[in-house]
């Protein structure tokens, strides 16, 4: 509840923003990519929309048609024979600026445009990436389940954060086409994804009841950030990452992804780079997905070791002997507390540190044992450091000393220093908000990508693609000698493709699991049917 | 109450009476056995009781709940519960085994008449059905504790829950995993009982709890329940059946309404049925303090260890998390504050952030707390009323760099010590009691304690002068309530003596 409370705009279509006037004058002199040809609607999608999103309103008909006549007659005039030149007839691989920036379009050179200039809320790049790279099919059938639109997706709750700041809370589509459309009119510089509502989003204000509003269901989410691990890694901080400290990304990720699959037995993870510091994870199984708060809560409370904030002392406090999930863990885990902990991170280094490591051990004999060595041999590594623990316990060892309680809170040191933490609040909430895949980073322009867990640990956040690489690649394409059957779509000529394929075959595992196999011939029909309208 | 079909008399017997007759004959019902002393209130009683007996058993019942529900608001640990229940049990609703000589019947059925009318009273919100089913809950699972061993096995396997029990290859393939939640610790004596040991085979769903404090083992979504662990699960389907019971006996009320002998009965049950969840009623103002945002610096003086804490934290980061505002924001609603003084408050604390971040992340989360903006039932209802011990002390336990919570129970001692310290409490004795509250988990003696440590002088000066009633010197539960006593002990005779009269402990009640 009160994460909820966040300021709503709820806007509608219709009212949300004002016509900016200079618009129609300036369409003249805009190239138009061939939206022109589908409505009247699309026709003002050409309009360069700057700062302030432009939108339809009641009785500029007259002016958009007139705008179309211009339009079409500067089409012929600036695209003869080249008005395949677009994301739905992505043939074409050169003389790409005139799509990418219609603010120039009577440049002489097309060198002119360089897109890394720009910044990644330039709305041009952003227009540009939803118009063309933006997988909305798959997006669409991830999140409905079927290739023909069900109540999953039309009772579905989107929300945009408007390029002002503005949020527009409860928009949901019949189609993923009528969603593009949207959000290319709008420009939201992020989108969120809610969760499936009892009935339409958009009409919960006619609703005699309010009872009768209610969210059903939605994917199961995690949510860690690199920020949480603040107070053990060394590299980084706050907002920055390095491939270090990604590591304990890497961790995390398997211990989860061991616990929802082989204990929970879910089927459909997928993890999705969040753009700067973190991971989300998706967990699109159906049971998953109908589960209400109190079972989530569940989940959260089995995966949840770390408790307690900075200020109760020991984080890790277990019952013995261990739960089988925490041994698994623990073996999971092991490996990389040697390497990418004690190695890189080397968190005991300076005296303050290791006085933290001392507080988390049992025995006050061992205690001033390790200290006084410590203190004699000054910048100790931490490997060393935490060898000498069983080597100063062997040695020094009393009468009354346990082994036991040594071992288990060694156990629990490493559990501190690399299981994974995660925003708790994001799974235990059924109407909780999570940024969309494939989603723009405002801050650092990088693409919210999926990340293929088989492969997790050659995946590097600081090279994903970004919006402006990606647009230069697209510039950069160079149709090869033998054509293609199918036309070559605009994301399989960037380095957006891998993480995209890796996105459709887990929807499309995702879809068949969902109908049972049953339907095969049909969908088959459908995926190559409707491709093209689709993108 | 609802009819169920199987109560009645076969329905497609063939109907030899005459239906004009009919319409005014007695229905005729099966008659109720009890055979366990346990029950899953499945079917409606169908006798006739008299108009006292129904007032009576519904009073008696509600007896026990009540203080069942306290018990649980004051932390007491299960044993602790059932010793203390045990009296009261005795007293209200006693309920034998079939071996006893008491009159069994009897007592059977004023438990299940009570449980019915209890339905009736509780079933008509969703807060009141919730409350009714927790508490229901907890005495099922009391009783069921309770009850002889051989008594309960009968009345599981008269439930037909469907369990798959375990087989022994399979048990055998995971024997270290599920050696691991049968063993409590001692090492040697494991593996004998593994093979002893039962379990079974249930969807993870059905066994939240379980799940959720790792007492299960897991696998591919089902969870392998030892046989000492089946309670929750039979627990958990009580739940689940008297929530679908309420749900339905809500929507059938209304036929019922027409009975004026049996509502207002209902009603007076279900408004004595109050929280005694300390709700701090009191409208905050208090005489003689001036409550700005400029002189709550001065007043922090007076908060309680929680709150003090957090504004502490805020003043050193300049900065809160989400639910540290939420709590803070909150107490400072309960002293008075007001809305404007408090957006000022929080723009000049949150001194980190941009008047414009201020404006679009936390000014909207203020005024929603206030009741100033949001759905219509917060605007009605003026917001959140402030948080008591007990949300502190169960809800949303901090987590890394959070400040909001208990201090006493979410420090580890250590830090409590040190920040007791910092805060001017010194006294060894007073560090070792609470201690030992802590240990036992008694959070609220602990800050107590403190608080009459902290005001030593002004209490006996208040107890000499005979100020303060009894009422105003019990245990303190409401962070508020801590704070408004610890101002008006220390402003003592600078107050206006009719504020100290009827300001103070009245609205909040929970003795220990």
């Amino acid at each position: 509840m009160p994460h909820s409370l966040l300021p709503i705009t709820e806007a509608s279509p219709s009212s949300a923003v004002e016509m900016d006037e200079p618009a129609v004058a300036e369409s003249a002199q805009q190239p138009v990519d061939d939206d022109i040809a589908m409505t009247d609607a699309a026709a003002i999608e050409n309009v360069p929309q700057t700062e302030e999103t432009v939108d339809k309103q009641d009785g500029e008909e007259e002016k958009e048609k007139e705008k179309k006549e211009i339009s079409d007659v500067k089409l012929e005039d600036l695209f003869t024979g080249d008005s395949d030149e677009d994301d739905e007839f992505p043939n074409a691989p050169a003389k790409k600026e005139a799509a990418n920036s219609p603010s120039e379009p009577s440049s002489p050179s097309e060198f002119d445009f360089d897109p890394s200039e720009l910044t990644a809320y330039d709305p041009e790049l952003l227009r540009s990436f939803y118009q063309r790279l933006f997988p909305w099919r798959y997006l669409f059938q991830w999140l409905n389940h079927s290739p023909t639109p069900t109540l999953d997706f039309e009772h579905r709750e989107f929300v945009f954060t408007l390029p002002n700041e503005a949020w527009m809370r409860y928009q949901s589509y019949r189609s993923s086409d009528l969603l593009r459309k949207d959000v290319l009119r709008l420009m939201p510089t992020r989108i969120d994804i809610g969760p499936v509502y009892s009935t339409n989003p958009r009409e919960r204000k006619a609703l005699q009841n309010v009872a009768g509003f209610r969210p059903l269901s939605k994917e199961l989410c995690f949510d860690i950030d690199l920020t949480d691990y603040d107070d053990i890694r060394t590299c980084c901080d706050k907002a920055n990452i390095c491939n270090k400290c990604w590591q304990f990304m890497t961790m995390a990720v398997k211990v989860i992804t061991a616990v929802l699959g082989d204990d929970f037995g879910f089927k459909h993870i997928m993890w999705v780079y969040s753009g700067r510091r973190g991971i989300h994870a998706w967990v699109s199984d159906k049971v998953a997905r109908n589960m209400d708060d109190s079972k989530r809560r569940v989940i959260a409370g089995y995966l949840e070791v770390i408790t307690g904030g900075a200020q109760s002392g020991k984080r890790v406090n277990l019952r013995r002997p261990l739960h089988p999930h925490l041994v698994r863990s623990l073996d999971i885990l092991k490996g990389h507390f040697q390497e990418d902990v004690l190695e890189a991170q080397d968190p005991w280094r300076s005296p303050d540190r290791a006085e933290k490591l001392l507080q988390l051990l049992p025995d006050i004999a061992l205690r001033d044992a390790l200290r006084k060595k410590w203190d004699s041999s000054p910048g100790r590594s931490s490997s060393s450091k935490w060898a000498d623990i069983d080597a100063v316990a062997k040695t020094s060892a009393g009468k009354n000393f346990d082994a036991k309680a040594l071992l288990e809170a060694k156990q629990d040191i490493v559990l501190e220093y690399t299981y994974p933490r995660l925003d708790i609040n994001v799974s235990k909430k059924l109407n909780h908000l999570l940024k969309s895949p494939f989603v723009i980073h405002p801050g650092t322009g990088r693409v919210c990508v999926p990340i293929d867990t088989r492969k997790f640990e050659e995946f590097d956040p600081l090279s994903v693609p970004t919006l402006q690489g990606l647009i230069r690649e697209i510039d950069a394409w160079v149709e090869p000698e033998v054509k293609a059957e199918k036309p070559v779509q605009d994301w399989e000529k960037t380095s957006l493709k891998p993480y995209i394929d890796y996105f459709r075959s887990h929807v499309n595992t995702l879809m068949k699991d969902e109908r049972g196999g049953g339907v095969k011939v049909k969908r088959e029909r459908d995926d190559e049917g409707d491709g093209m309208e689709l993108w | 109450m609802i009819r169920q079909d199987f109560n009645r008399i076969d329905p497609k017997r063939r109907n030899v009476v005459d239906h004009r007759k009919k319409q005014f004959a007695d229905p005729s019902y099966k008659e109720t056995q009890y055979p366990h002393s346990l029950s899953f209130y499945a079917a409606p009683p169908t006798a006739d009781i008299t108009l006292e007996e129904f007032e009576q058993w519904a009073i008696d019942r509600l007896h026990v709940l009540a203080e069942l529900e306290a018990c649980s608001f004051r932390n007491k640990s299960p044993a602790e519960t059932t010793l203390h229940m045990k009296p009261l049990l005795d007293k209200y609703l006693p309920l034998d085994t079939n071996s006893s000589s008491g009159p069994v019947f009897a007592q059977r059925q004023k438990d299940h008449y009570s449980h019915f009318i209890l339905r009736l009273a509780f079933c008509s919100t969703k807060d009141l059905r919730q409350r009714f089913s927790r508490v229901e809950t907890m005495l099922f699972r009391l009783r069921f504790n309770a009850d002889d061993t051989r008594e309960r096995n009968a009345f599981i396997s008269s439930l037909n829950l469907d369990w798959e029990t375990v087989s022994d290859e399979e048990k055998r393939e995971y024997a270290t995993e599920l050696m691991a939640t049968v063993a409590s610790g001692f090492g040697k004596k494991i593996h004998q009982s593994i093979d002893d040991e039962t379990f079974c085979k249930v969807d993870w769903m059905r066994v939240p709890d379980l799940v959720e404090s790792r007492k299960v083992f897991l696998r591919a979504g089902k969870a392998y329940v030892p046989s000492k662990e089946q309670q929750s699960l039979v627990v958990t389907e009580f739940t689940a059946r008297l929530e679908r019971a309420l749900e339905l006996t809500a929507r059938a009320r209304p036929s019922l309404d027409e009975d004026d002998r049996l509502t207002p009965i209902l009603d007076h049950l279900s408004k004595s049925f109050v929280a005694p969840d300390s709700k701090y009623a009191g409208d905050g103002a208090i005489e003689g303090a001036v409550i700005t945002a400029r002189n709550i610096d001065n007043l922090a003086q007076h908060f309680p260890m929680c709150m003090s804490h957090t504004h502490r934290t805020l003043r050193r980061d300049g900065h809160l998390k989400h639910f540290g505002r939420l709590q803070y924001t909150l107490f400072l609603k309960g002293i008075g504050l007001s809305l404007d003084e408090c957006l000022t408050f929080w723009r000049q604390g949150l001194r980190r952030k941009t008047e414009d971040e201020f404006n679009k992340e936390y000014r909207y989360n203020v005024r929603h707390t206030y009741g100033d903006v949001g759905g219509d039932s917060n605007r009605r209802g003026g917001g959140y009323s402030p948080y008591s011990c007990q949300k502190i002390l169960t809800e949303h336990a901090p987590g890394a760099g959070e400040a909001h919570g208990c201090p006493y129970r979410h420090f580890n001692m250590e830090n409590l010590a040190g920040l007791l310290q910092a805060s001017g409490v010194n006294d060894r004795a007073v560090l070792q009691g609470v201690k030992e509250d802590k240990d036992k988990q008694k959070f609220h003696l602990a800050c107590n304690r403190v608080f009459e440590h902290v005001h030593r002088n002004e209490l006996k000066r208040a107890k000499d002068d005979g100020v303060m009633t009894a009422a105003q010197l019990e245990t303190i539960v409401h962070p508020n309530e801590y704070f408004k006593r610890s101002f008006l002990l220390k402003n003592l005779g600078k107050v206006p003596q009719s504020q100290q009269r009827d300001g103070g402990g009245g609205d909040v009640k929970m003795e220990e």
